[in-house]
């Protein structure tokens, strides 16, 4: 009987503390998304009201006439994003193969390795200055694609990092069974690793877009700005970040509200571009 | 009972093996006749997995690892870890089920029809005629003809075992090493694997490791008995278990220890 008792009594101690952690655990997700909630709250009231086609199709308009756009910013926008991220793709993955299948064993990429690791948390204003000492200043002028150099470099370890850690995850029993039925390496690769890897790299992609979306400083010294719409990468770009920067800081009213709009795109944008993709990974679940 | 007048398929030659410094396997010599099954048991940690991943070069994968001494195929008398031998052609005429299922994550047919693609087999009739000869081998084709398509993890562990012994088969190896296939398996499952293991020995060569010893009595022609890395004692599996030359043999079977 006694002991009886005593268990119950270590039973309620234990449900206590175990109710205890669980309120704790759960206001630091309420913390986190409250913030996140009001951001985008903010974002959209502020935005909304801008939000017109004319933001879209027109070029900007000096202050004080009306229907001006930030068409320059957009087109721009996806111009230095789409190439970085036609650069970053095959280097990241490219990379993160190199680690995981070709240099397990070896000391030098084990190092490579941890160099990488640093890189994906370097600050981005460093990365834009090394590509404006490697490209913009031979050159003399600033360029769109010299801009989307510098998110490729950010996103590439992204990428890296995570192919890297979800090839680590396929078991080598099916490489061994690849090899075992007479495959070069190449081959259990490509058919194996990598069919095994594919939502997991798909992710590392999705996450490496994510970390350059929505950078601004690395554009500052590289792709600049233009007050132009132009869609040839050897010239100065105007891009979403730089353009709200620059119209949060002017003057203007106006320049203000587009400024907000623009933000509403961005945010929203990334938002929806990323349920999109994480869903289409999810029902992919067909194999070979 | 074979009566031994079989050809010579394998032919291990004072055969050593080390990984890194620690010297694995001693002086193997070892006789694999040809559309029998080699039963090779002993002790965990005796090699006997080791010795099997010789004969398909698995250990060149990891870096390390050293073969010395010889062992001939036949009939041209390769030397397989010979200097000049090339693993990839070795690989194909020596096929290899593991102890996991280990299917690919594709579909059925796709994990079947992988050896043959990888032998240069292209025209889609060929194929679909060899995965489907494969699998009624690997009495798997009546469970799988409607779903070849699916995803082989859809598959029971016993099925996949099997889906594994049709994709090792369908390119028509000279050899098949089973490393353990039944260890993960239930028994009615291990059943299965068994029947196939005696009625595969008519058209090519088995050699099988295995913990279980009974399994070994029923299945094999001849039974390799190892301890410490070394070959304790090889001969007609009937022979082995009933009237041992070595004493460490039959303290062994009879279940003294190990």
């Amino acid at each position: 009987m006694e002991d009886q008792r005593k268990l119950i009594e270590i039973a309620r101690r234990r449900k206590i503390k175990s109710t205890l952690m669980l309120s704790l655990a759960a206001l630091t997700a309420v913390y986190g998304i409250v913030w996140l909630v009001w951001i985008l709250l903010d974002v959209l009231i502020n935005g909304i009201s801008f939000l017109e086609i004319s933001l879209f199709v027109n070029d900007p308009a000096p202050p004080g006439i009306e229907g001006g756009g930030l068409r320059h910013a957009f087109v721009g926008h996806l111009i230095i994003t789409g190439i970085a991220t036609l650069m970053g793709i095959p280097v990241g993955i490219g990379a993160g193969v190199f680690f995981a299948e070709y240099g397990r064993y070896s000391r030098f990429v084990r190092y490579l390795r941890s160099i990488t690791d640093v890189i994906v948390s370097f600050p981005s204003i460093v990365i834009g200055t090394l590509v404006y000492a490697l490209m913009v200043k031979p050159v003399g002028h600033f360029m769109g694609i010299s801009g989307s150099v510098a998110l490729a470099l950010l996103m590439v370890p992204v990428i890296a990092v995570t192919t890297d850690e979800i090839l680590k995850l396929v078991p080598d029993s099916l490489r061994e069974a690849g090899y075992a039925l007479g495959a070069y390496r190449w081959q259990v690769i490509k058919d194996i690793s990598l069919s095994a890897a594919k939502r997991g790299i798909l992710t590392g992609v999705i996450l490496g877009i994510a970390r350059i979306s929505g950078e601004t400083a690395p554009l500052l010294f590289t792709a600049f700005n233009n007050n132009f719409t132009t869609t040839d990468p050897l010239q100065p770009m105007a891009s979403l970040t730089v353009t709200i920067f620059q119209y949060a800081m002017g003057p203007y009213e106006e320049w203000h509200g587009q400024a907000w709009a623009a933000s509403l795109v961005l945010t929203f944008g990334t938002l929806i571009f990323f349920i999109a993709a994480k869903a289409l990974i999810h029902t992919k679940r067909r194999y070979g | 009972m074979d009566n031994g007048s079989s050809p010579v398929k394998i032919e291990v030659r004072n055969f050593n093996f080390y990984y890194g410094d620690y010297h694995a396997l001693r002086d193997i010599n070892l006789t694999i006749y040809e559309r029998n099954v080699t039963a090779i048991i002993g002790p965990s940690g005796c090699g006997k997995t080791t010795l099997l991943r010789s004969f398909n070069r698995m250990h060149d994968l990891y870096p390390g690892n050293r073969y010395e001494g010889e062992i001939i195929l036949y009939p041209d008398r390769l030397n397989i870890v010979g200097r000049n031998a090339d693993p990839i052609t070795i690989r194909m005429r020596i096929g290899m089920v593991f102890q996991k299922p280990n299917p690919f994550p594709k579909s059925i047919y796709e994990n079947v029809a992988y050896g043959l693609k990888l032998k240069g087999v292209k025209k889609k009739s060929l194929l679909d005629e060899k995965v489907e000869s494969a699998l009624r081998a690997a009495a798997l084709w009546e469970e799988v003809r409607d779903r070849l398509h699916e995803n082989a993890y859809s598959l029971s562990g016993g099925q996949q075992q099997r889906l594994c012994i049709a994709r090792a088969i369908a390119p028509e190896p000279e050899v098949l090493l089973f490393d353990e296939p039944t260890s993960a398996l239930d028994p009615i499952s291990t059943a299965k694997i068994e029947e196939l293991v005696v009625e595969l020995k008519k058209r090519l060569t088995i050699v099988i490791v295995t913990h279980n010893m009974q399994q070994a009595a029923r299945v094999s022609d001849y039974t390799a008995f190892m301890y410490m890395g070394e070959l304790v004692e090889f001969g007609p599996t009937e022979k082995i278990f009933t009237k041992p030359d070595n004493q460490l043999t039959e303290d062994y079977i009879t279940g003294r220890f190990g």
